[in-house]
């Protein structure tokens, strides 16, 4: 879960990290209200989950709370990267020496933790990774031992010796949040020396696991203030794994790799998905029926196409599940059905003996994308 | 030969007693696998169809003499699980349960690197030599023993490529799921290794999908190391690009981590990609000596 600068602040600021004075502000009045308070100059800042804002005109550097308001409109009504935005944060300016950036993120490749400062931040970061990889600093972190002493001294040895010590007790600071919340990901770009020698953080990207959201209640409790699609968010807590797309093929598959496999190959015989829904290991009834309620209820949709390959998920209850669905709303468009593996055989029977007038069996995936897709261009013809 | 399981395995499974564990384990068994003892703490002196169950895996090990653990139990048990496992002394543990928290697969990770034990998984299918052993979720029916070796990061993308393999009579000496996870246990390099290493394989299908690096990776491994021929695919090429956040994925990798991406690093270094399941299995066939 990517939450939002002022969110990842407040766990910075829990942690001890230094901060520039804020406040989150949901209307343009808000936002004038909050730059007076906090004398004027102010930067404005869009709340999304996403990177991109420097670039993107997220943020803007205002001295007035008139022109404070002016940037939280703009924003607010607009929007960023697509995505609606319904708050901006509203922060005091600060006097910069120099910045930098710090970020301790998940290595996957190495299966730990990788803390890295640069004594060179801003938004051209990725550049600088490419053309001075020297400018960053990396050190591994053993997940039991975290970051020590000495890995917060190497880490900010390449700084200039006024940043260093706070610099050392920033990304010390940054660590104990990711071990803390379950982050996977601490982002400071950039953080600052100022020109009376603190060091300080000015942004913030956190990601939390997901899969620790059980014992990270804090964070859970944030999930509803991120916007959400309405069919995204009954499917979710559903269980299940939707992501709206722009084709007019629905799909119904177990497993990612299954379902992202299947989208392709819809894509090559012709047609584009109209989502990506994975049902996930367990598939039962009452999954697959709300799984075919979700999809149908996207208008886009002329044909769904459900790709089930067994392991866990059983055929037989897939089977069950879309004739239960089927009781429950009545489909608008035909539904390709392919079932292989566990149960499949008896999943296969149990469609066959129900003989419903939507479903049509397809033996193979390809058979079952190729007929998918057709359908949906004879719906649209 | 095959790898990692075969006529020897024995297995003891963590989670028996839970309805997923009892349904696969049977499944397991009627396969021929040696599902010698499972382990459900507090349920010791039970059995499960005949498997008889121990309250910890080193009752196990010493009343059976299990040697692979396979591992059901919910997710905030699981590293627990695999802990105990390797302590027992168990050379393979492989764990199916998915949401284990990131943080506690990197600690039993750096905790593995220090032991003997091998680990398959989490979030996987586990694994299946055909014909020999089957342990995890893979369904039996739809592999045929032979000489193809397959490793996959996707479950159920798995048993479609293993599913149009052995319908073209093309059959697998093993069929590893190393699992989705951005933590996990043994992934591409080490299975391609080990099939480099196996007499009874002669090519090796290849299952990525997009996110992270392992498959640039591999392809730097296969370049250097492997003399048999690999097929690969990658799921995900139409898949809309995510957004991201923050740059520090990008300056680890270097990559950009795309489907292409990945297809493209792999074919430089002559690996074949095939764009479709059916794509992938057309070109084994053509590949096989």
């Amino acid at each position: 879960m990517d939450l939002y600068e002022h969110q990842g602040k407040d766990l910075f600021a829990r942690a001890g990290i230094a901060l520039p004075q804020r406040t989150v502000a949901t209307t343009p009045l808000e936002a004038a209200d909050a730059a007076e308070r906090l004398g004027g100059h102010v930067a404005v800042k869009v709340q999304v989950q996403m990177g991109g804002r420097g670039k993107g005109g997220g943020v803007a550097l205002v001295h007035s709370p008139e022109e404070a308001a002016t940037q939280a409109a703009r924003m607010l009504e607009q929007g960023f990267g697509g995505a609606p935005v319904t708050r901006v944060l509203v922060e005091r300016l600060v006097d910069i020496a120099a910045q930098f950036y710090a970020a301790i993120s998940l290595d996957r490749s190495e299966g730990t933790y990788l803390a890295m400062v640069s004594n060179d931040g801003g938004i051209e970061i990725e550049e600088v990774a490419r053309t001075k990889p020297e400018a960053i600093r990396r050190v591994h972190l053993h997940p039991a031992r975290g970051l020590r002493a000495y890995h917060a001294r190497r880490l900010t040895g390449h700084l200039p010796v006024e940043a260093r010590e706070g610099a050392s007790d920033l990304v010390t600071k940054a660590y104990a949040v990711v071990a803390e919340t379950d982050a996977t990901l601490v982002e400071i770009n950039p953080f600052v020396l100022l020109t009376d020698g603190t060091v300080m953080a000015l942004d913030s990207k956190v990601t939390v696991d997901d899969n620790a959201l059980f014992r990270q209640p804090d964070a859970a409790a944030l999930a509803d203030s991120f916007p959400i699609d309405p069919i995204e968010r009954g499917a979710r807590d559903a269980g299940l794994q939707y992501v709206k797309l722009d084709g007019e093929v629905g799909i119904i598959g177990n497993g990612a790799g299954l379902v992202m496999s299947t989208l392709d190959v819809v894509k090559q015989a012709g047609a584009d998905a109209a989502n990506f829904l994975d049902v996930g290991g367990g598939a039962s009834a009452e999954v697959m029926a709300t799984s075919l309620e979700v999809i149908l209820s996207d208008p886009s949709v002329r044909s769904v196409l459900v790709n089930i390959f067994g392991g866990i998920t059983r055929g037989d209850l897939v089977a069950r599940g879309i004739l239960e669905a089927l009781e429950r709303v009545v489909p608008r468009v035909p539904i390709v059905v392919r079932l292989d593996g566990t149960n499949a055989e008896e999943g296969r029977r149990i469609l066959a003996e129900a003989n419903h007038p939507r479903i049509v069996p397809a033996a193979t995936m390809l058979e079952a994308a190729e007929r998918a897709a057709e359908l949906a261009r004879e719906a649209v013809a | 030969m095959a790898i990692l399981v075969d006529e020897g395995t024995k297995v003891v499974v963590a989670g028996i007693t839970g309805s997923e564990g009892t349904f696969h384990s049977l499944r397991n068994r009627a396969y021929g696998t040696d599902v010698v003892a499972g382990v459900t703490p507090g349920k010791g002196g039970q059995d499960v169809e005949g498997i008889p169950v121990s309250d910890t895996v080193e009752d196990a090990v010493a009343a059976t003499g299990a040697n692979t653990s396979l591992i059901f139990v919910p997710a905030r048990f699981a590293a627990e699980a695999i802990y105990e496992a390797a302590d027992a002394g168990i050379g393979l543990v492989v764990c199916i349960t998915e949401g284990i928290p990131v943080r506690d697969m990197a600690q039993v990770v750096a905790y593995l690197r220090e032991t003997e034990t091998v680990l398959v998984g989490p979030n996987c299918p586990g694994l299946i030599s055909p014909g020999r052993a089957n342990v995890g979720i893979i369904p039996g029916e739809i592999c045929a023993p032979g000489r193809v070796g397959l490793v996959s990061r996707s479950g159920t993308l798995t048993y479609q490529i293993v599913h149009e393999l052995t319908q073209r009579g093309i059959g697998q000496s093993t069929c590893v799921g190393m699992g989705g996870d951005p933590v996990h246990g043994i992934g591409f390099i080490g299975s391609l290794e080990r099939f480099e290493a196996d007499g009874e394989t002669d090519l090796v299908v290849m299952i990525g999908e997009i996110g992270g690096d392992d498959e640039e990776r591999a392809a730097a491994f296969i370049a250097e190391r492997m003399t048999k021929p690999v097929v690969s695919y990658i799921a995900g090429f139409t898949a809309p690009p995510g957004r991201r956040m923050g740059h520090a994925g990008a300056i680890i990798t270097g990559s950009s981590g795309t489907a292409a991406a990945k297809a493209e690093a792999l074919e430089a270094v002559g690996v074949g990609v095939g764009r479709t399941p059916t794509e992938v299995a057309e070109l084994v066939r053509a590949a096989l000596p």
